[in-house]
């Protein structure tokens, strides 16, 4: 007997393909219009406007530094032109209209990954069995070379967006399903006795003990996950996702030096930005829930 | 009128629980039972009830089931066989609903390591128990802000529990578990993990609450400190490996230990720090309670004997014994001090009176 490990995985999703296609175009729908939905509300005012605007943001969660961090950085992203004693001068990597398709990007594939993280790594906590299937398909998921996430998203939802997305939430939800399984089960034990011997219903118990314990834990999860989102977004420049990876892509290709260079730059900003943020929200709720 | 009554109550983790338990019965040690089936009893066949405004210690050493046998009690562990009944109704048969409803209005229970909610303020912790049992913000709040005044907490009400010192944390969870006026208080080595001071002051301030609250709660107590023991406990239970050893007043448990268990437990007390007046009173006799003025000498019904020694020995009569209150609870004599005193000194009267008898014959 011939066993074919690929082919029998190609021909799960061929079958998955023409049983549920009703299923996987509803879907592609609804990511495709919060993707683009994102992007417009992200470029809906000028880029000034949202630089200051993420600045604040930065200010306000982190500290100083990260906000003139964000201000000269997603300066350089932007693009512009003066003239100075009569010279004209042109600064700045002009990326902005890309980087916020990216940024779009991974928030709706993060956006993604928790509506389906959370509340499955809840369940894990809260059932041995659900753990003990959940996890080697989590270390699955993120062990498998990114690249290959790419072959069935395209078969299944084309090229574009959309498949960019799905690609990017197979890879970056595993640690949101994780520490929010770990969070729960972290959360000590008289905790739990405690609101039990209340008269707690599970729900009550979820929701005003278990989850604000496990918080700084979750907010953890979410951080890697929107990290591992942008290091995916870029490899889904490949299938036509658009965004920061483009210039990469195409330095690539072209062996052209500075525009892969600019791109990876744009991304290392990107990746300053959003992680610096999310840890700092982190630790604002570890604060406040550890003042324990 | 008994409270909680507790009949054949048994708690085995896993294995065979059936087979483990017609084992244990014909008399098969513990080690012997969890070899052949793969069963750890940790209470094993306990029968006892809790009387009505009591407080009821639970003494036994780590790994004696003592905190097994109470989480049985409020159904945080499930009992493998026997009934508990409180006020004539049996727990064991409630479903989750009539269980929550019991948890939020009768018993309460406060924990070894305060087992408070690190994300909540002080207050917020307090009136957990009222918001889960759903009554609103104001009378919830204002129910919790009187009962951390009564613990001593008033000013804390914004803090964190991180921000306090062990002792106002466990000031926290016992305003927790007071704030529904529970009929039930089942405390867990409540006072355990605090420095002495501390503990000797929680439990005398857990004394005065008993004496002031109107009707007082029952209190099941447990602890591994047989000071503590002797100092709260009403009636006292020692456990040992899963089983009551006895169950008695501080008095039957000094005068009369059961076993030998017992027996080395208390042989080193020094009675006249441990037994208190209230033990050793009597009702006052015919017109004794008359001759007793407001301003004769008395003494406090919690003070231990060697305290009330001088006041009992320099006064001619019985001397009252008052509560905190100033009422009358009983009468203390000189004789029945100084039968504890010298109960003391010679630790088994009737066993040397026996060698005498046996010198004699020799």
């Amino acid at each position: 007997m011939d066993l074919n490990i690929g082919a029998a995985f190609e021909a799960l999703i061929d079958w998955l393909k023409t049983n549920f296609e009703g299923f996987f175009d509803a879907a592609a729908t609804v990511i495709g219009a919060t993707t683009e939905g994102l992007e417009d509300i992200l470029l809906f005012l000028p880029s000034w406007a949202m630089i200051l605007l993420f600045t604040a943001l930065a200010w306000w969660v982190a500290s100083r530094g990260v906000a003139v961090f964000t201000l000269v950085g997603m300066g350089l992203l932007d693009s512009y032109q003066f003239a100075l004693f009569g010279t004209k001068i042109a600064i700045g990597m002009g990326f902005w209209e890309i980087t916020m398709e990216t940024l779009a990007l991974i928030l709706a594939s993060t956006l993604l990954s928790l509506l389906i993280g959370i509340p499955l790594g809840i369940w894990a906590a809260k059932s041995s069995t659900v753990d003990a299937i959940v996890r080697p398909i989590l270390d699955f998921m993120q062990t498998m070379p990114a690249f290959v996430y790419l072959i069935p998203a395209v078969v299944l939802f084309g090229l574009g967006r959309v498949p960019g997305v799905i690609a990017t939430f197979i890879f970056a939800t595993p640690p949101c399903v994780r520490l929010t399984n770990l969070g729960i089960r972290q959360v000590s034990e008289e905790a739990v006795e405690a609101a039990q011997s209340f008269g707690s219903t599970p729900t009550q118990m979820l929701f005003k003990v278990e989850l604000p314990m496990a918080l700084p834990t979750i907010l953890a999860g979410i951080n890697q996950t929107v990290l591992l989102a942008l290091s995916m977004v870029v490899i889904a420049a490949l299938i036509g996702s658009g965004g920061l990876g483009d210039p990469v892509v195409q330095g690539i290709q072209q062996l052209q030096i500075a525009t892969g260079f600019e791109g990876g730059l744009a991304i290392v900003i990107l990746a300053i930005f959003l992680d610096r943020v999310t840890q700092a929200i982190g630790e604002k709720a570890g604060a406040s829930g550890q003042a324990a | 009128m008994a409270v909680i009554e507790v009949e054949g109550l048994w708690k085995i983790f896993g294995g065979d629980p059936e087979r483990a338990r017609t084992l244990a019965q014909e008399g098969t040690s513990k080690a012997d039972v969890k070899a052949e089936t793969g069963s750890v009893i940790a209470v094993n066949d306990a029968s006892f009830e809790v009387r009505e405004q009591e407080i009821f210690v639970v003494m036994g050493l780590s790994g004696s089931g003592k905190s097994t046998l109470l989480r049985c009690i409020n159904r945080l562990i499930e009992p493998t066989f026997g009934t508990i009944t409180v006020h004539g109704e049996d727990v064991t048969a409630y479903d989750d609903e009539q269980l929550r409803d019991i948890r939020r209005t009768k018993m309460s229970m406060v924990f070894q390591n305060f087992g408070l909610f690190p994300h909540r303020s002080v207050l917020g912790n307090v009136e957990y128990g009222l918001e889960v049992a759903g009554m609103d913000k104001d009378e919830r709040e204002d129910k919790a802000r009187r009962t951390l005044d009564l613990v001593g907490l008033e000013g804390y009400e914004e803090s964190q529990p991180s921000e306090l010192s062990g002792g106002m944390q466990q000031r926290v969870g016992l305003a927790r578990a007071l704030v529904n006026d529970p009929e039930i208080l089942l405390m867990d080595e409540a006072f355990s993990a605090l420095d002495p001071l501390i503990r000797d002051e929680m439990q005398n301030e857990l004394l005065q609450l008993q004496e002031m609250w109107d009707p007082a709660a029952t209190i099941l107590f447990i602890t591994h400190d047989l000071d503590e023991a002797l100092k709260m406990g009403d009636r006292i239970a020692i456990m040992k490996d899963g089983e009551l050893a006895q169950v008695g007043t501080p008095t039957e448990i000094l005068t009369n230990p059961a076993d030998e268990y017992v027996r080395s437990f208390v042989e080193n007390v020094d009675r006249t720090k441990v037994l208190r007046a209230r033990t050793v009173m009597r009702d006052p006799r015919g017109d004794e309670r008359a001759q007793l003025r407001d301003d004769s000498p008395s003494v406090h019904s919690r003070a231990p004997i060697a305290e009330i020694l001088p006041t009992v020995l320099e006064s001619e009569g019985p001397v009252a014994v008052r509560n905190g209150q100033g009422e009358l609870k009983g009468v203390v004599s000189r004789t029945a001090i100084m039968k504890e005193v010298t109960r003391n000194a010679g630790a088994h009267p009737e066993e040397d009176a026996d060698e005498a008898v046996k010198m004699k014959a020799s």
